[in-house]
């Protein structure tokens, strides 16, 4: 059962250029591990992307509320360019979205004191559902209209709000922003098979080998800071 | 009704370390043995294979290996009057589920306790006087002596196979090794394993500092071993994926890479998964178990499993559990103070501080679960109890566990949580911090305990175990003294900066964030059944053919890590089992 939900496998697309050519370069330099789920499977602009949880006006949400939790400009990639919206959009449609591991059995007390941790009835599909739903109407009574609408410093105001849970929601929601936040940082870094971290450009960005596993040498004190030389690979056997 | 199958000799519950090792040991004298175990059969390949394995968010973030709140978790409170709620997901503690339990998804952290540990009631009395010990603490001695277990700890890290080095071997100091330890009979199995910079960095401070840094007792191969069941290690590779994961590199000592191929060749042995133990069935007197009840999930059935022997080797937590809903021992009452089930449930007492430093590489994806110096300067045996106002102790620890940067990404003070400076702060600070971390004890109280909760229930109908437990001022004056020693040696080694994370007096118990998995107590091992469930041979007061293995034994927690001490006292009780039990069944006490 895990198997199946947290690999669900990621829609295909049509074939971008751009991805044609980045699949081509990877299979060659790999001809030996042709053997991995996605193989090296052209992914397409998020544009094209249609998402399996989320509705067109949820989708819209997620694209601009990452890119603020982690914008593109500067260094390294931001949400959208490492796909962590498409990430975020599978987990929720599978057993995470589902809370299939978690103990949701009533009574229920979501005002309970944080410390006893999450107590919400909601599993997180539904928790980012109605969020979604109360956030963006909090963003059209303050702010005058839905949170993609807003400028980014105004975005940035209402998530700071919803982080100090200064919006209204009911306690149900309360999670709402840590999720969001959480479930992003995952998208960012976890590996590809997962639908963000695209191209492993936010490994790239920090350093993080990835699924190499194997550094018996790098202890020898003559390594002692000195960077290590080799950029990730990635369960599928994808490198960048 | 329930299907009833044919007896056996012995029935195991749980087949992580303390059930292999029973299984094992009794399959040497010829007894015909049944293992059951709740969750998934596992093994190196295909389960913790390379590159699978090696996925931090299956493993690391969504639990992959551990037990599923979905079909066995806990209630929590923090004192009696309050209303205790679901843990609805993971996060404080991380019991394993399948096979090889929680002994395949740990760091292989391995000691021995302090032989003034074992009989803490008895060395507070004697050095400091009885009453320093607070009057709701309820520490205990555990009715067993360091002397008496030394061969079983040697044993125990024999066949693991431990990379370390000794520092007191029959007496006499050893250079390098952990000096404040009780006397060993011989050497570690293996060498140390390598060490990182940032480990290094903290030795050569602690050193400079008067203070006496060894390498962490590690339950991971630094060259090929082969044990006494013949069951062979290869040098670990430093893969960084340690804790939470199966090892990729049958380098990490489990169940899996230690025993399990081996006792599978015994035709007297045979194991079930999927087969979740309900109930520990007792004649009419109550005197003697009868067999268990379990779950078969494959058949969807209930079956009765009858068995001259019952062996609870289940985490600690679930022993406690059974032995509640199966009416093995008196549970504990904290208002009359009666009972001794679900009695000195303890936790360990975590904290720690981050050091980072702008121009070092500590590439910290290079490491293992046990990659760590350490010292034990401040160990419960070093410290003036009556002088500090507080009775326990702990080893600091700089620790390279791995870089996996969902959740072992550090920031400085600062930096925020998301935005452009968390996507700034990432990229200058990934690789660049240090820890140095407390692993404490944490005593044992009358209001800290175990029992069924009275309103959740599991997927069988069974109430959940409810967890009664807080923080107390003793042992967070322990880990404030700590804080003091640590940021002393973290500012000595002059980082850019350093941000400490420790409990202050008032800090309650929070659920939320992962501390440890050292849930101890619940069936305290004692010399009196007044206050203990089990005696020195871990064997029940009440039936005489139930024995408890596992840290639910321990009568207060540690300052070290329960597995050396845990596996110890199971090489303990099989022997006195195969020595003196089977020959004539009955009270060994």
């Amino acid at each position: 059962m895990l198997e199946r939900t947290l690999y669900m496998s990621i829609p295909t697309f049509k074939l971008s250029r751009r991805g044609f050519m980045a699949a081509g370069m990877a299979g060659t330099a790999l001809v030996t591990l042709a053997q991995h789920p996605f193989g090296h499977a052209a992914v397409p602009d998020l544009a094209d992307y249609v998402p399996v949880f989320f509705s067109a006006n949820e989708w819209t949400f997620i694209n601009a509320a990452t890119s603020r939790l982690i914008p593109s400009d500067g260094e390294g990639p931001g949400a959208l360019e490492a796909r962590v919206p498409v990430f975020i959009d599978l987990q929720l449609a599978g057993d995470f979205g589902a809370a299939a591991d978690w103990y949701m059995n009533a009574p229920h007390n979501p005002s309970a004191n944080p410390l006893m941790g999450f107590q919400s009835p909601l599993p997180p599909a539904d928790i980012y559902r109605q969020g979604i739903l109360y956030f963006d109407d909090w963003c059209k009574e303050t702010h005058g209209s839905a949170f993609e609408s807003l400028d980014a410093a105004t975005q940035d105001l209402a998530l700071v709000a919803l982080e100090k849970g200064d919006v209204g929601l009911p306690d149900n929601l309360r999670d709402f922003f840590a999720l969001l936040l959480q479930n992003t940082k995952e998208g960012y870094f976890s590996d590809p098979r997962y639908g963000g971290n695209h191209g492993m450009a936010a490994w790239v960005y920090i350093g993080f080998p990835g699924a190499r596993a194997s550094f018996l040498e790098w202890n020898d004190p003559a390594m002692d800071n000195v960077i290590y030389p080799l950029g990730p690979v990635s369960i599928s056997g994808e490198r960048a | 009704m329930a299907r009833r199958d044919p007896k056996k000799d012995v029935v195991i519950i749980g087949l992580g370390w303390t059930g292999s090792i029973a299984g094992i040991e009794l399959a040497k004298e010829g007894l015909d043995i049944l293992a059951l175990e709740r969750g998934a059969d596992r093994d190196t390949v295909p389960d913790f294979q390379y590159p699978n394995v090696a996925d931090e968010l299956r493993y690391g973030v969504r639990y992959g290996f551990m037990q599923k709140p979905a079909k066995s978790t806990v209630t929590l409170r923090h004192g009696q009057n309050d209303t205790a709620l679901p843990m609805r997901h993971l996060g404080s503690f991380l019991p394993g589920d399948g096979v090889g339990g929680a002994g395949m998804h740990w760091n292989g952290n391995t000691w021995r306790p302090q032989a003034e540990e074992l009989r803490l009631k008895s060395y507070v009395t004697e050095e400091f006087g009885a009453d320093i010990i607070p009057e709701d603490m309820t520490i205990q001695d555990w009715g067993v002596s360091y002397e008496e277990l030394e061969p079983y700890f040697d044993r125990f890290e024999y066949m693991l196979g431990i990379s370390g080095q000794a520092g007191n071997l029959g007496g006499k100091t050893v250079p390098g090794g952990n000096p404040f330890e009780a006397p060993r009979s011989r050497e570690f199995p293996m060498k140390p394993l390598q060490m990182q910079l940032g480990p290094r960095m903290f030795r050569d401070k602690a050193e400079e500092l008067g203070l006496h840094p060894f390498p962490m007792p590690a339950a991971i191969a630094s060259e090929s071993y082969v044990n006494e069941y013949g069951m062979q290690l290869g040098p670990c590779n430093y893969c960084g994926f340690c804790e939470r994961y199966g090892c990729l590199n049958y380098s990490k000592s489990s169940p899996q890479t230690c025993i399990l191929d081996a006792l599978k060749r015994y035709d007297n042995f045979s194991y079930r998964t999927h087969c979740e133990v309900l109930k520990v069935e007792l004649s009419a007197d109550g005197k003697t178990a009868t067999g268990v009840t379990y779950f078969d999930e494959a058949a969807q059935e209930e079956v009765f499993q009858p068995a001259d022997l019952v062996i609870m080797a289940a985490y600690s937590l679930h022993n406690t559990h059974l032995c509640l809903l199966s009416g093995i021992g008196k549970p504990y009452d904290p208002v009359k103070g009666e009972g001794v089930v679900g009695r000195n449930y303890a936790y360990q007492m975590t904290g720690g501080t981050k050091a980072f430093f702008e121009d070092v590489e500590f590439n910290p994806f290079v490491g293992s679960g046990s990659s760590a110096y350490v010292i034990d300067d401040y160990g419960t045996n070093q410290i003036d109890f009556a002088a500090e106002g507080f009775i326990g102790g702990g080893y600091i620890h700089a620790s390279q566990l791995n870089g996996q940067p969902i959740r072992n990404l550090p920031l400085p003070a600062g930096v925020p949580s998301w935005g452009a400076g968390w996507k700034k702060g990432v990229k200058d600070w990934y690789g660049h911090s240090l820890g140095v971390s407390l692993h404490g004890s944490n005593m044992s109280y009358r209001d800290c305990y175990l029992d069924l909760d009275p309103t959740y229930t599991d997927r069988h109908g069974r109430p959940l175990l409810r967890m009664t437990f807080d923080w107390k001022d003793n042992d967070i004056r322990m880990s404030q003294f700590m804080k003091e020693k640590i940021e002393r040696v973290v500012e000595e080694l002059n980082p850019t900066s350093f941000k400490s994370s420790y409990k202050d007096i008032g800090a309650r118990y929070d659920i939320r964030p992962y501390q440890s998995t050292h849930n101890v107590g619940g069936t305290a091992m004692g010399t009196d059944p007044a206050t203990s469930v089990i005696n020195r041979y871990q064997q029940s007061w009440d039936v005489h053919n139930v024995f408890l293995l596992g840290a639910g034994s321990f009568p207060q927690n540690l300052q070290y890590n329960p597995t050396g001490a845990l596996g110890g006292l199971t090489y303990w009780t099989l022997d006195a089992i195969r020595r003196d039990y089977l020959s004539a069944p009955g009270p060994l006490v």
